[in-house]
């Protein structure tokens, strides 16, 4: 329980490596270092990703650039190089142009819907004492349930004569939510953001823990009200919070699969909810391109850093 | 699939938190995180709670679009017709039923699935927390060559999209090694869950070394240490580890579904959902049976995050965010 210890767990590691060092001259002879077995004990998980996430990775890469056909174990085919092919005609077929178009709307709606109402109801949750355990609770319960499970009620609530519907009256819309084609996006979109907002909550939750609370007090006593405290301590406080959930919303909306799937049967009504892995899907596995398939998600991966990165500039602003 | 992807992007903010947070805590070594974050997050709460009327409403507003959906999920399952008018979001005695219970199970078997759903999931767990331990333990109370190597790769692969993988990884399980229809073709690509050997790694850190060397010259086996000193005191780590790796598996749909086509060995997350699309149109009361089958596959991981909450809220899943 010496000075080191005192490091925790962050810091933890810039003290393991002063020992290090000042052992080093002792023990240098040990050319694997002075707990060789380190190496053993590590080396199941670095089998697992280089064989099961690295190599299929540059796998990925590779079949894009190939014709490529689904094949029976140990048949050896002929596998042309074929360039950028598979990527032109990625680029240049309509269903995957509209499902990126789908991709747009979902981040538009959903990435700012889950950005703010997360932040307000963490700060709502960091407030209160009563009831706090139970509204957490709550809040992830729906983070935590399959999709598959919770898809089954939004069916439910959203059909033609479903509940939402029943409530609206007659200003529900026709045809209904999910077989509208100007509303299945959106509808898709607040589905995901109600399902995974517990998660951003969590994570605002500890960000706020860091703003020190003299902050507020010394606003307080500055006569700013709660509009002017949570704009001017909250929101830059948790900036980097932000950034952070800026970036999951945005991956898990480039994820998008089980929803269009199962919500709207199929990317329905006509292609308006497709999603970029809903086809790679249909086109990879259900009609054995592969090859398309893969250069489907090379594209895909680097839209998303390309936005991701331009999140990260706007919602950053200064900080970086 | 959600906690994969996610993972990586909270490492980054690490670094530059990782002082701040981490100083107070670990000078109490002997109790991990979650207890000192927990007592210090009370205590702020406290100074400003009278701030907590508009605060109240508005989460119980929101707690209510929360639950509700689950609510009438419960309602739905034990209606005989299915009532979509307001007055059938109450419970109303002449319209309950255990029947679509009964219809679902007759046709995709519920108890096969959830066993099915089990085996994935706990397979998972079973990688992850065995060979997790291992690697956490020896990133951070271990000296050896490639140490930085390991654990950059931990922090990189985190960052790989799932998407990237589904068609090489097809490809190859499927394809190549022939394992459609098997439990180990489903878990291979979750085995060890990067964000768990992140966790552990993290609590080992917080042990001081000095316990470690002395059962070192002692002559403990480094196995024995693991085993004997450094696992009993980070119990807490492995709870949290395992609720994070439990809500992948359990509730992943993409990957089992590409997997398996074969009924038998399909998690309840994959027949539910290919009676939802395939089979539901033709059955006398289609929700009923949907949502009897959803409740069925929501209640373990419901029951379960309930009965471990405290292990699940901020302090563990933003460890990484927070330092």
């Amino acid at each position: 329980m010496s000075l080191r210890s005192a490091g925790g767990p962050a810091t933890g590691d810039t003290a393991g490596r002063t020992v290090d060092q000042r052992q080093a001259p002792r023990k240098r002879k040990n050319f694997l270092g002075r707990q060789p077995l380190g190496l053993l004990f590590s080396a199941p998980y670095v089998i697992f990703v280089l064989g099961v996430l690295a190599y299929p990775l540059g796998y990925a890469v590779y079949i894009s650039f190939h014709q490529f056909f689904f094949t029976a174990p140990g048949v050896q085919v002929d596998r042309p190089f074929v360039g950028l092919d598979n990527y032109i005609s990625v680029l240049s077929d309509p269903e995957v142009q509209r499902s990126f178009a789908n991709i747009g709307i979902f981040l538009v709606i959903n990435v700012p819907l889950t950005v703010g109402l997360s932040l307000v109801l963490a700060n709502a949750l960091n407030r209160v004492t009563r009831l706090r355990t139970f509204f957490r609770v709550s809040y992830y319960v729906p983070y935590v349930t399959a999709s598959v499970a919770v898809v089954g009620v939004w069916l439910f609530l959203f059909q033609q004569n479903g509940l939402v519907n029943a409530i609206l009256g007659p200003l529900a819309p026709n045809p209904s939510w999910l077989t509208n084609s100007w509303l299945a996006m959106p509808t898709v979109a607040l589905y995901v953001t109600w399902k995974q907002l517990g998660f951003f909550i969590l994570l605002y939750l500890a960000a706020l823990q860091n703003i020190p609370d003299e902050l507020y007090e010394s606003a307080s006593v500055d006569g700013g009200n709660k509009w002017v405290q949570f704009w001017n301590i909250t929101v830059p406080g948790v900036r980097s919070a932000s950034v952070l959930v800026t970036l999951l919303a945005t991956i898990t909306g480039a994820n998008l699969f089980t929803e269009p799937y199962l919500l709207t049967g199929g990317g329905g009504p006509d292609g308006a909810s497709t999603s970029p892995v809903f086809l790679m899907y249909q086109k990879g596995i259900l009609q054995g391109n592969p090859d398309v398939a893969a250069a489907l998600g090379v594209v895909l991966v680097i839209g998303v850093l390309l936005i991701a990165l331009i999140q990260k500039r706007l919602v950053g602003g200064k900080e970086d | 699939m959600s906690i994969f992807n996610k993972a990586p992007l909270r490492n980054d903010d690490d670094d530059a938190r990782r002082p701040r947070a981490g100083t107070p805590e670990g000078a109490t070594s002997e109790a991990p995180t979650t207890v000192a974050a927990a007592s210090r997050k009370g205590s702020s709460v406290a100074k400003r709670k009278n701030l907590g009327v508009g605060s109240f409403v508005l989460l119980a507003l929101g707690a209510f679009v929360f639950l509700f959906p689950f609510y009438y999920m419960f309602i739905g399952s034990l209606q005989t017709n299915p009532d979509t008018s307001v007055g059938g979001a109450f419970p109303s005695p002449a319209n309950i039923t255990g029947e679509n219970y009964s219809n679902i199970n007759n046709s995709i078997d519920l108890l096969k699935g959830l066993v099915n759903s089990g085996v994935f999931t706990g397979g998972v767990i079973f990688f992850t927390v065995v060979f997790g331990l291992l690697v956490g333990y020896a990133l951070a109370q271990m000296q050896f060559r490639g140490k930085g190597f390991v654990f950059g790769m931990m922090l990189l692969v985190q960052m790989i999209p799932f998407q990237l993988l589904l068609i090489p990884l097809y490809v190859m399980i499927v394809r190549d090694y022939g394992l459609a229809d098997t439990y180990l073709g489903m878990i291979l690509p979750f085995a060890i869950n990067s964000t768990a050997v992140f966790v552990f790694r993290q609590y080992f850190m917080q042990l001081p070394s000095t316990l470690f060397e002395a059962a070192r010259i002692d002559g403990a086996s480094e196995l024995r240490i693991l085993w004997q000193i450094a696992i009993p005191l980070v119990r807490p780590a492995i709870v949290t580890a395992v609720l994070l790796t439990f809500i992948g598996p359990w509730n992943e749909f993409l990957w089992p579904f590409l997997v398996t086509k074969d009924q038998a060995i399909q998690p309840l997350a994959v027949s539910l959902a290919n009676y939802i699309s395939n089979i539901a149109a033709t059955a006398s009361n289609p929700f009923g049976a949907i949502l009897a089958g959803a409740c069925v596959l929501a209640a373990p991981a419901v029951a379960l995050f309930i009965f471990f909450q405290r292990q699940f809220i901020s302090t563990n899943i933003g460890s990484s965010v927070k330092g």
